[in-house]
């Protein structure tokens, strides 16, 4: 899982140039973070990180959760991302880190199901929250 | 009147960090705007493939709505992204993509905006986002 999440932190050219930052990995779980930057906000007039942003950071720890949860069951590590629903909830805090934290919270033969947050303290005070369907491109009972 | 739309649509290119980052740009056709995002290596997500981060795709498209948005007329503010659902058709390769917007209600506060995402073939699209965007605050008007 530490491999996993060391892949996806630096191996991944876009998540390299957000600067992504591996914060945990488990089966099934997956948490990075983006740091604040200047050139990532989204309204000058607000000095607030781009929607943009955020929606990669959730679609890449969904990614993550998926992977692991998939590998644990010992199945085909390729995936293809059906959907991805962010409810923006409020402007993530000028000058703060932002987290994501995603659960596979049900995997199929063919399908991963997954939930995710982003926030600066805690997953109680969301910036944004998402909701994902993954599919695995080789089923794992295949492999 | 195409006029003002052009200089709305360029000052929103200039004025956005992330819209730099992602290296965006766009052409207007009277009021029909085509988004463009050039190819990138640090756009890329999956190496193996390679193709674009899905979160790339998002993103764009997510802007997309916004600059349409900022093209239809003149805003006091930025709008605000409250939801997007996006759906992922094909795998985004290591070449241009454009993507074109559609605002399909837009009321005092809220618009509800369709983006559509294509690389080689427009009726081959790649991604496609239904988004809601709010353009001003009950405080605001």
């Amino acid at each position: 899982m530490a491999e996993l999440g060391a892949r996806m932190a630096d191996g991944t050219p876009q998540a390299a140039a957000l600067g992504f930052r591996l914060v945990s990995a488990a089966s099934g779980v997956g948490s990075m973070a983006v740091p604040y930057r200047a050139d990532l906000v989204g309204d000058p007039d607000t000095g607030v990180l781009a929607g943009g942003v955020i929606t990669t950071l959730l679609d890449h720890v969904c990614g993550m959760a998926a992977t692991s949860a998939m590998l644990e069951k010992g199945g085909a590590t390729s995936l293809a991302t059906l959907d991805l629903r962010i409810d923006y909830m409020r402007s993530a805090a000028p000058g703060r880190e932002v987290i994501a934290l995603a659960r596979c919270y049900k995997l199929t033969r063919s399908i991963a199901f997954v939930r995710a947050s982003a926030f600066e303290d805690s997953e109680d005070n969301p910036v944004a929250t998402a909701q994902a369907a993954f599919a695995f491109t080789r089923p794992p009972a295949a492999t | 009147m195409s006029e003002a739309r052009a200089e709305r649509l360029a000052a929103m290119l200039a004025r956005v960090p992330y819209m730099t980052f992602l290296g965006l740009t766009a052409e207007l056709a009277g009021d029909e705007m085509t988004a463009i995002l050039p190819f990138q290596p640090h756009l890329v997500g999956n190496v193996m493939l390679p193709a674009l981060h899905g979160g790339v795709i998002g993103a764009f498209l997510e802007m997309t709505a916004l600059l349409q948005l900022a093209v239809r007329e003149p805003l006091r503010r930025q709008p605000r992204t409250i939801d997007v659902t996006i759906e992922y058709l094909r795998p985004g390769r290591a070449q241009t993509t454009y993507a074109r917007a559609d605002v399909r209600k837009i009321g005092k506060r809220i618009a509800n905006v369709h983006v559509e995402a294509w690389q080689e073939a427009r009726a081959t699209p790649v991604a496609a986002l239904r988004g809601h965007f709010m353009l001003s605050s009950p405080e605001e008007g």
